[in-house]
């Protein structure tokens, strides 16, 4: 047992944050770290900047764009990333259509779509929870009628994340209701520009725009936009849901944001003193920062399995439900370590309209709304709950 | 990076299981807990015949250079059997004795499993401070006298050699000032009350009346004993985190079982989803508990004291966490049944109690946690 990166990890990892402290723009940065919000051209921007180097999408195979790293060198890359506080690689082109179209897409769908996500010229939503259809998301039932050369899809989506941006959506529809309801499911790819289509905003509680509603009122998607088989669309989503699963738990993003507590809670005061030696407040944050070394090495225990051809498995569940619960609970921290000096909403900060925020302190101003906003966590990617049934059937066996 | 055991590890693990699945039941080892000794010979030749105690022992003394993680694997194994023998004191001792060198000889017989050892380190008020020490060391002649008491001393009776921490100087809380010696428990003025422990072990109260001990009995330097006691006593974490691993690992077993095969409403009660995430809930904790013993066991042996003391600590005060979620969890589960003391479920929680109240408690080692320089640096 050896729990230290070989020295070619490290040599690796040097290369790695060098190149990033020298392309990662400072702007962007600063906004990461002071939890104010991205916009698309932030997001886009680091994306294209990463395409421009190869590196962004380093689980794909070589032949369509990969970087061949090794699954501790894809786990460096995405540690250095997160450390350095860069915006987020999206995750629904690179890391959720991507992989589907090159297991399950034909030769035009590889050809056409896969250079367009590498390179952000699509921004990609994801088309799976509906209104009636949230943990039971194989009881969807917005409806696509095989016309020949087309389809015509009616229905509605919903907590669809930012798709106000997109260009494209990968969709769950239903095309057989005499079947089982998993198996009339099938997988299309729709250009959010077709007519019919409209994009409602969801205000979430921090007053962020995020997700929306999609409906959809006979909009006519070309049978070429099918993925697969007809039908079969919902094996291809759970091959997308056991994709790319570590760095669910955001172990790196976790660290950063502790650094940040105890930056935060050694410069606010309690009783005249640092809030970080209130032997109350310690223990807390003590307790949190022990998980946080515990998920760690869980997240290299899975990955060292995966490397070992050893299915990925379940244990994503588990790395989603712990990786969930430290990020929420570091959000409850800093919020504890602000105190009321969080609680003015400052949405011009936020969007970063000012430089400086209308309360009395920059640190403190985001952190009420990234609290609310990070309530999702448990939610969204299948519930905690729903990873705990999961937990419970396939390493459990109950 | 390697998660796997080597082939030896996972041949000792499975020797140490097999040894205890036929020679170490469930009524065999409560026969042993209610015996006079409170241990079993046979036990104690069969593990040393495993190589369990030549196992840590350097190679010039006749063991095989064992690491913390070889031990990891021993711990976390006779915590799956519930072994009561004792072996996780002589393997603290062992610690000690490596750490203040000059007692080879010893340490062979230790590792021929001629020889038990038990630390004496815990007094009526130092609760989990180790250097809250009043035992009296004072030179007379060429030796020293002890005087003073030591209280919940694992396995004290059973042992040959008694590891005790003794104040030479400095005040009674100073890591200053702190002596450290190898003292025969038969020496005269040495009287021991035994008691059996809530988890089956044995443990006894040590009066030391005027015990003189001669020079060669001093561990190391004159009361410069602190940093050995220190480092010995996380080793010592180590190795009961890896102990409480197998526990949990067996009582997660256990319960699985049980609410697999206890039928109610006409159901297995494991079909009902408020026990299946239980369930899972101990799953995690299970799981998150294992990272940290791992990360301890690597990290116990760093030559960058302030690094192993967080690390160590972290793992305690994290295992603590799961020994007692797991622990109660499963009682809960098991129902009535869970409460009943005919139930190895009972007696694996009892195990767990006893580890969270060793070598330093969950609040204990969250507060040496926040001490070390690591937690305040934010870099």
């Amino acid at each position: 047992m050896d729990l230290n990166y070989a020295p070619d990890d490290l040599a690796f990892r040097d290369t790695i944050r060098s190149w990033i402290a020298a392309n990662l723009p400072k702007d962007l940065q600063h906004k990461v770290l002071n939890h104010k919000r991205l916009q698309r051209e932030d997001y886009a921007r680091w994306h294209k900047i990463v395409y421009q180097q190869g590196w962004v999408a380093p689980a794909w195979p070589v032949e369509h764009g990969g970087t061949g790293w090794t699954k501790v060198q894809q786990h460096i890359w995405e540690e250095e990333c997160a450390r350095a506080g860069s915006p987020p690689i999206l995750a629904f082109g690179v890391n959720m259509v991507g992989p589907v179209i090159i297991a399950f897409g034909n030769e035009a769908q590889k050809q056409h779509y896969l250079p367009r996500i590498l390179a952000c010229d699509d921004w990609w939503c994801q088309g799976y929870s509906e209104p009636g259809s949230g943990s039971d998301l194989a009881s969807l039932k917005t409806r696509a009628e095989n016309k020949g050369d087309h389809y015509i899809v009616n229905g509605q989506k919903t907590w669809t994340t930012l798709a106000q941006y997109a260009d494209m959506m990968f969709c769950l529809v239903r095309t057989d209701t005499g079947v089982r309801k998993q198996e009339g499911i099938s997988f299309l790819l729709i250009d959010m520009k077709t007519p019919g289509i409209t994009v409602r905003p969801i205000i979430t509680l921090d007053e962020d725009h995020e997700v929306n509603e999609v409906f959809f009122d006979n909009v006519r998607v070309p049978a070429h936009n099918l993925v697969g088989e007809e039908n079969r669309g919902w094996t291809y989503a759970k091959y997308l849901l056991g994709h790319e699963r570590t760095n669910i738990a955001a172990v790196g993003r976790s660290k950063r944001e502790l650094m940040f507590i105890k930056r935060l809670a050694t410069r606010m005061q309690k009783n005249g003193q640092p809030l970080l030696q209130d032997p109350v407040y310690a223990h807390k944050v003590a307790a949190l920062e022990m998980d946080l070394m515990a998920l760690e090495v869980t997240v290299l225990r899975v990955i060292y399995q995966e490397a070992k051809q050893r299915a990925p498995g379940p244990e994503a569940s588990m790395l989603k439900i712990k990786g969930t619960e430290i990020q929420q609970r570091l959000t409850e921290l800093m919020v504890e370590a602000a105190g009321p000096m969080s609680l003015p909403f400052d949405p011009t900060y936020l969007e970063g309209e000012s430089d400086h925020s209308i309360a009395a302190d920059d640190d403190a101003a985001p952190l009420l709304p990234y609290y609310f906003n990070y309530r999702k966590t448990s939610i969204y990617g299948g519930s905690n709950e729903i990873q705990r049934n999961i937990i419970t059937q396939m390493i459990l066996g109950l | 990076m390697d998660f796997d055991l080597s082939p030896e590890q996972q041949q000792l693990f499975d020797a140490i299981t097999r040894w205890a699945e036929k020679d170490y039941g469930f009524e065999t080892r409560k026969k042993i807990i209610h015996s006079e000794s409170g241990h079993s010979d046979a036990a104690w030749h069969a593990l040393a015949e495993l190589g369990v105690m030549a196992l840590p022992v350097p190679a010039d003394y006749d063991g095989f250079d064992g690491t913390a993680i070889d031990q990891m694997v021993v711990m976390q194994a006779l915590g799956r059997a519930l072994v009561i023998e004792p072996v996780f004191a002589t393997l603290l001792g062992v610690e000690f004795l490596k750490l203040a060198t000059g007692q080879g000889e010893l340490l062979a017989k230790v590792a021929a499993g001629e020889i038990k050892l038990a630390c004496a380190l815990s007094e009526r008020q130092s609760r989990h401070e180790l250097h809250n020490i009043s035992l009296s060391a004072t030179r007379q002649g060429d030796g020293w006298l002890l005087d003073g008491e030591k209280v919940n001393v694992l396995h004290a009776a059973q042992a040959d050699y008694l590891i005790v921490s003794a104040r030479s100087g400095a005040a009674a809380r100073d890591t200053a000032g702190i002596s450290l010696f190898l003292v025969p428990v038969t020496s005269a003025g040495i009287s021991l009350h035994e008691s059996r422990n809530n988890d089956g072990m044995r443990s006894a109260t040590v009066q030391c009346k005027q015990v003189h001990v001669p020079a060669a009995a001093l561990l190391g330097k004159e009361s410069e004993g602190w940093d050995v006691l220190d480092a010995a006593a996380d080793h010592g974490v180590s190795l009961l985190c890896s102990e409480a691993l197998g526990v949990m690992e067996a009582l997660q077993a256990a319960t699985l079982e049980y609410i697999r095969t206890r039928q109610q409403f006409g159901v297995p009660i494991g079909k009902f989803q408020v026990l299946q995430h239980r369930m899972a809930d101990m799953f995690m904790q299970l799981e998150q508990a294992r990272s940290m013993t791992m990360l301890a066991a690597v990290k116990v042996a760093s030559t960058d004291a302030a690094e192993r003391r967080r690390v160590v600590s972290a793992a305690k005060a994290r295992v603590g966490e799961a020994m007692k979620f797991v622990g109660q969890q499963a009682v809960q589960l098991h129902g009535g049944m869970g409460v009943t003391n005919e139930m190895p479920a009972a007696h694996y929680f009892k195990r767990l109690s006893a580890i969270e109240l060793t070598l330093g408690d969950t609040d204990h080692h969250l507060a040496r946690f926040i001490a070390q320089p690591g937690f305040a640096s934010a870099a």
